[in-house]
């Protein structure tokens, strides 16, 4: 199986790809235009920030390539909130494929949202076998409550942690810093 | 609701692991990746890693290390000592570091916090602060508490939220390596006066220490050594008394 990792600068893919190793999988980091159409899946990393990471997409071209891609297509973190319209992170233009904006979170508790949360609502084929489980998080920004949301989580109020549109799967968590639940969420990717 | 955090700490010198006692006494225990895969395996949510090698030449080798780590393991883990340069934090955080922690850097050029927390994201930036009660007002020290300086405590994590860091790792000298408690009066007041997530760490010594620094002084996580790693207390069972006490655990 072919499994490219989108390479645009976002930090930490190497514990994505050691993840993926530990499933038996090796993924291709690489922001090749032919390489990523032609993978069996396309995982899109993110740990970093909205518009500069927009930035680096634009000026790969890879802005115009992802929305058109067929196979399965995951998202992690500012991966899945760059699937969206529009985040008040840096006033950025996302990719449009989920029509809903990304928002930061205003309510009193602490921002950034660091550690373990739980994962609940679930639907669909990504969470295939999978209960309500604690995954690991760390973002300021949310993906509101929308009909393409999978699961939902409660940090002051109820936002997606993740989101699924045809191909398109985004997941707000880090399933590759998420103990076993999150290898066994990546293992269902991996089946899709 | 998220979780309250058990963050086993490892003291990294030349490779293997140590825990000093009051920072000072050290007291080998035992190979960092075996360490680090049992704690994942037995619900640690998190493990920090501190380099306290003695010369630049001896931790030249920390950023292979991280990736081991990185490879062997799938909880998050942050990584601190001897951070000296931008290209120190690029170099851990490529190799798999999900954080790193800046102590003395931090406080010796403030501005590299905005510069870090810009280019990588607060989220990978922790600042660990140690400090102890001196003449009735917490200072902050470095080198581990060998240097007082005249920072106050509070001011110095205010400054650091400020300055846009992801999270601060307290540790009070005063009670690191007691086995006493943490110190809560100093953890609440910084826990009530900032509004990004607090580490407490120093005095852990048995579990109702846990229940009362999450109870009393509101942190999100708590982070120990030697009572982990000498096996005093199991993560496991702390897990379980903690949410007899009503505290959210993973």
């Amino acid at each position: 199986m072919k499994v490219s990792i989108v390479d645009y600068g976002a930090g930490n893919v190497q514990s994505l790809e050691f993840a993926l190793n530990r499933l038996g999988v090796n993924g291709i980091l690489t922001a090749e235009k032919e390489i990523i159409m032609n993978s069996d899946k396309v995982i899109f990393p993110g740990v970093g920030e909205a518009s500069t990471a927009m930035k680096k997409l634009k000026s790969t071209g890879l802005d115009k390539v992802i929305p058109n891609l067929k196979q399965p297509f995951l998202g992690i973190c500012l991966g899945m909130q760059l699937l969206c319209n529009i985040s008040e992170e840096g006033n950025t233009q996302g990719l449009n494929i989920f029509s809903c904006d990304v928002r930061r979170f205003t309510n009193k508790l602490k921002v950034p949202q660091v550690g373990w949360n739980i994962i609940k609502n679930l639907k669909g084929p990504l969470y295939e076998k999978i209960e309500n489980s604690y995954v690991y998080l760390v973002h300021s920004y949310y993906v509101p409550i929308i009909k393409s949301t999978i699961s939902v989580t409660d940090y002051g109020l109820e936002y997606s942690s993740a989101i699924q549109k045809d191909n398109f799967f985004g997941v707000q968590f880090h399933p590759e810093k998420s103990s076993k639940v999150g290898s066994s969420i990546l293992k269902n990717f991996l089946n899709l | 609701m998220l979780a309250k955090r058990i963050i086993p700490c490892l003291d990294i010198k030349d490779g293997r692991t140590v825990k000093g006692v009051n920072f000072f006494n050290l007291k080998d225990a035992g190979d960092p990746i075996e360490l680090a895969v049992n704690y994942s395996q037995n619900n640690a949510d998190e493990l920090v890693f501190l380099d306290i090698s003695a010369t630049e030449q001896k931790r030249k080798t920390l950023h292979e290390l991280v990736f081991e780590i990185a490879k062997s393991i799938d909880i998050p883990f942050t990584v601190g000592g001897g951070i000296k340069s931008i290209k120190d934090v690029e170099k851990l955080l490529k190799n798999g570091a999900d954080k790193i922690s800046l102590n003395s850097y931090a406080v010796k050029n403030p501005n590299v916090i905005n510069e870090l927390s810009k280019q990588f994201g607060n989220q990978c930036i922790v600042v660990a602060v140690d400090a102890k009660l001196v003449d009735n007002e917490w200072k902050i020290h470095l080198v581990g508490g060998k240097v007082a300086t005249k920072l106050n405590l509070f001011e110095w994590v205010s400054e650091i939220e400020d300055r846009g860091a992801g999270e601060i790792l307290f540790t009070s000298m005063d009670h690191d390596g007691t086995k006493s408690g943490f110190a809560i009066n100093a953890l609440n007041k910084i826990s009530s006066s900032i509004n990004i997530p607090l580490i407490a760490s120093g005095g852990a010594g048995e579990i109702k220490h846990f229940v009362d620094v999450f109870k009393y002084a509101n942190v999100d996580a708590a982070l120990a050594a030697s009572v982990f790693h000498y096996g005093h207390i199991s993560i496991n069972k702390l897990k379980k008394k903690l949410i007899k006490n009503g505290i959210i655990v993973r």
